[in-house]
């Protein structure tokens, strides 16, 4: 094994921040001569100024190889972007030390540098030059380029009047095809159609396993990080909560942001003939559990309370992804059911579902009318697969192996 | 934290280049890192110039109006009005324009160069590169505007039927002086401007009163016998009196070479620059957390 690419050892990152004010953020001249003179009490000028020291980055270590696709995730403030901006060189850390076996490029926000005033061939060259490349490189890929950001009737158009998805798109092509040894990619993908998000997501999956480059990939979307990258870390407040691979590291982000909002949604009304009064998610033992393994089957217990004699009633189990798309739902048969307590439990032994961070929801209906519908569980099903190992799953469906194939030789 | 077991094997040979980021280490590599960035710095320039006049209707007249009308008022004011002697033979219009493009150059790159990192800010917090670029190239750019100035010249001699000595070759050693004159402070200010944006109104300021503490309207040897030659001295600690001196010793050939204002001259000029070069080098590594 070679030594890695990115090497980050007991980082950290202090800013001093003010309280004072607040509306001017920096210093004026005055500011610094009048402290001059208060220097004797310099002891609480600090609290009196109401100075506190902010730790952005604390003690953070981690390790990237070659070729590595990393996420990094974590709330707003947890420190990413200091992260970034100290590997990409544009501010000290206070402590520590990282060693960087490689160029670097960074794109945080693309467009950095763009001129509203200069056309968008012009703008090519001073994009490109800020990034890092030289005149020539940017010549020999200028085609390549353009064509890739798909704005080649608009070249000699100031990018001013650019809409705001060609001028991305633009900036983009040029960050793209930059060829630093390592890459940092900080949300770019905020813009953009549909269409171009996926040509991004490509482009650098190809930068990093065909051209062996190293990436470092930050954003909210957890599905792009989920698809482009191998391993993750999480930050939070400033440390690293996890780091390893990229669905564990996304489930632990995802429970971590779902504890934040202890609320899952609920569409309860109040005095309904019938609610969940118990719901436990297991194996198929009886064993509670929040996550399973691909292929493992698993049940969802439920108490039901009726109050009022109801003559079609029906509970189901929904599941969504963590995109928000709705995988499966099972109900009931529509039935009678009289007052008391009933016992439901849903199985699922032969559907496979792929490894991913799923919501289950419950709900109870009558006669096609909702009574209740709940976030219940976050389910994490992780990719260990003593099961289906006959397959590789990366870039599989949702849902594994749903048909039943039957074959018959015919010659 | 793990240790790579092939940790004693030798570097390879085209093991890419290891870059290390500690507190106080940008310093290690920066002359090195500001000769690689001269692409950057060149396009920087050229994005200044070519958008420079983008959206005006006079264009590239706005760099030949404001010397040759200041020129005509200073004549028209230190000639006529207060009956200040010209050098020699020249006439008096050629001398304040000679004066004037010196000033000019500095007056502008030291404006250009004491905001170009605020205006920057975007790439500053973005992007790293050295950021003496940026001042640098903002200089750069005044330069345009001082070659559109040697053309008014050029016609204010051919006006004047006045020919230029021999000396007007070494003209360049002189512009060098004043891109370095405006160097140094433009580099001290851009970086206390990015701290404290105060200095964003001492520039114009110093452009306008530098304006009459250089002999920009008025020869220098007209001060010298108005103040005497020990104020003399202390007024040619101006780097731009032995600029301007040298610039019209250049083009009208008519006085002494200006020896003691020269020498003065690059007596500041070295200081400055070492100062603004200090100054700017220590802020440096903070701008993008303070701008």
């Amino acid at each position: 094994m070679s030594s890695p690419i990115i090497q980050v050892e007991n980082l950290c990152k202090d800013y001093v921040i003010s309280h004072q004010g607040g509306t001017e953020n920096y210093q004026t001249l005055r500011d610094t001569v009048s402290s001059w003179f208060k220097k004797s009490k310099i002891k609480n000028h600090a609290s009196s100024r109401g100075l506190e020291i902010f730790h952005a980055l604390k003690d953070v270590s981690f390790e990237v190889q070659q070729g590595e696709v990393l996420g990094i995730i974590g709330r707003n403030g947890a420190g990413k972007s200091t992260l970034l901006k100290i590997l990409s060189r544009i501010t000290e850390p206070t402590h520590g030390k990282v060693r960087l076996r490689g160029r670097v490029a960074s794109l945080l926000e693309v467009g950095t540098g763009f001129h509203g005033e200069l056309t968008g061939r012009e703008n090519i060259f001073l994009n490109g030059a800020i990034l890092g490349m030289t005149r020539a490189e940017i010549k020999k890929k200028f085609d390549e380029i353009v064509d890739f950001s798909g704005v080649e009737k608009f070249l000699d158009t100031p990018v001013k009047r650019y809409s705001s998805g060609m001028y991305v798109r633009l900036a983009f092509a040029v960050a793209a095809h930059l060829e630093p040894e390592i890459l940092i990619v900080d949300e770019v993908l905020a813009v953009g159609d549909q269409e171009f998000q996926k040509k991004c997501l490509g482009k650098m999956k190809d930068v990093s396993a065909s051209e062996g480059r190293t990436v470092l990939f930050v954003s909210h979307n957890l599905a792009a990080v989920r698809q482009l990258c191998g391993r993750a870390v999480l930050l939070s407040q400033g440390c690293i909560e996890k780091q390893g691979v990229v669905s564990e590291v996304l489930s632990q982000y995802s429970q971590q942001s779902q504890s934040a909002s202890n609320h899952p949604a609920t569409y309860a009304i109040k005095s309904q003939p019938a609610h969940v009064t118990r719901a436990v998610l297991e194996r198929i033992d009886n064993r509670p559990t929040l996550s399973l393994r691909v292929g493992e089957p698993w049940q969802v217990r439920l108490n039901i309370q009726i109050d009022q004699p109801l003559s079609a009633f029906v509970a189901s189990i929904g599941l969504v992804n963590h995109a928000d798309i709705p995988v499966q739902t099972s109900w009931s048969t529509p039935q009678e059911f009289d007052c008391g307590t009933y016992e439901f439990i849903f199985t699922q032994e032969h559907v496979f579902l792929a490894a991913d961070t799923y919501r289950v929801l419950l709900g109870l209906s009558n006669n096609g009318r909702t009574l209740e519908q709940k976030e219940y569980f976050t389910l994490e099903i992780i990719p260990d697969l003593p099961i289906i190992s006959c397959m590789a799953t990366s870039g599989c469906g949702l849902i594994l192996n749903p048909m039943t194939p039957t074959f018959r030789r015919i010659q | 934290m793990l240790k790579p077991s092939g940790k004693a094997i030798p570097k390879t040979l085209n093991q890419p280049e290891e870059i290390i980021i500690e507190r106080g280490r940008a310093a290690r590599h920066y002359w090195m890192d500001l000769w690689r960035y001269r692409e950057l710095f060149a396009i920087l320039a050229w994005r200044d110039i070519s958008v420079r006049y983008k959206q005006t209707v006079l264009g590239v007249l706005w760099a030949i109006l404001p010397p040759f009308l200041t020129m005509i008022i200073m004549t028209v004011i230190f000639a006529k009005v207060a009956g200040l002697p010209s050098q020699g033979s020249a006439p008096y219009a050629i001398m304040v324009f000679a004066g004037m493009l010196p000033w000019q150059l500095f007056a502008n790159a030291l404006g250009s160069s004491g905001n170009s990192l605020v205006g920057n800010a975007h790439l500053i917090s973005k992007v790293y590169f050295p950021r003496l670029i940026v001042p640098g190239a903002a200089i750069a750019v005044s330069l345009v505007d001082f070659v559109i100035s040697l053309a008014i010249l050029a016609v204010l001699l051919a006006w004047y039927q006045f020919l230029p000595s021999l000396q007007i070759l070494s003209l360049p050693f002189f512009l060098v002086l004043a891109l370095l004159a405006a160097l140094g402070p433009g580099l001290l200010l851009t970086a206390l401007n990015v701290t404290y944006r105060d200095f964003r109104f001492i520039v114009p300021f110093i452009t306008q009163l530098g304006l009459y503490l250089s002999p920009v309207g008025f020869s220098a040897e007209v001060v010298r016998e108005k103040i005497g030659g020990t104020f003399y001295l202390l007024y040619a600690l101006n780097p731009m009196v032995g600029v301007i001196e040298g610039f019209r010793w250049c083009i009208l050939g008519q006085s002494p070479f200006p020896t003691l204002e020269l020498g003065l001259s690059l007596v500041t000029t070295t200081l400055f620059l070492w100062i603004g070069i200090r100054v700017f080098r220590s802020t440096e590594k903070n701008f993008a957390d303070i701008i």
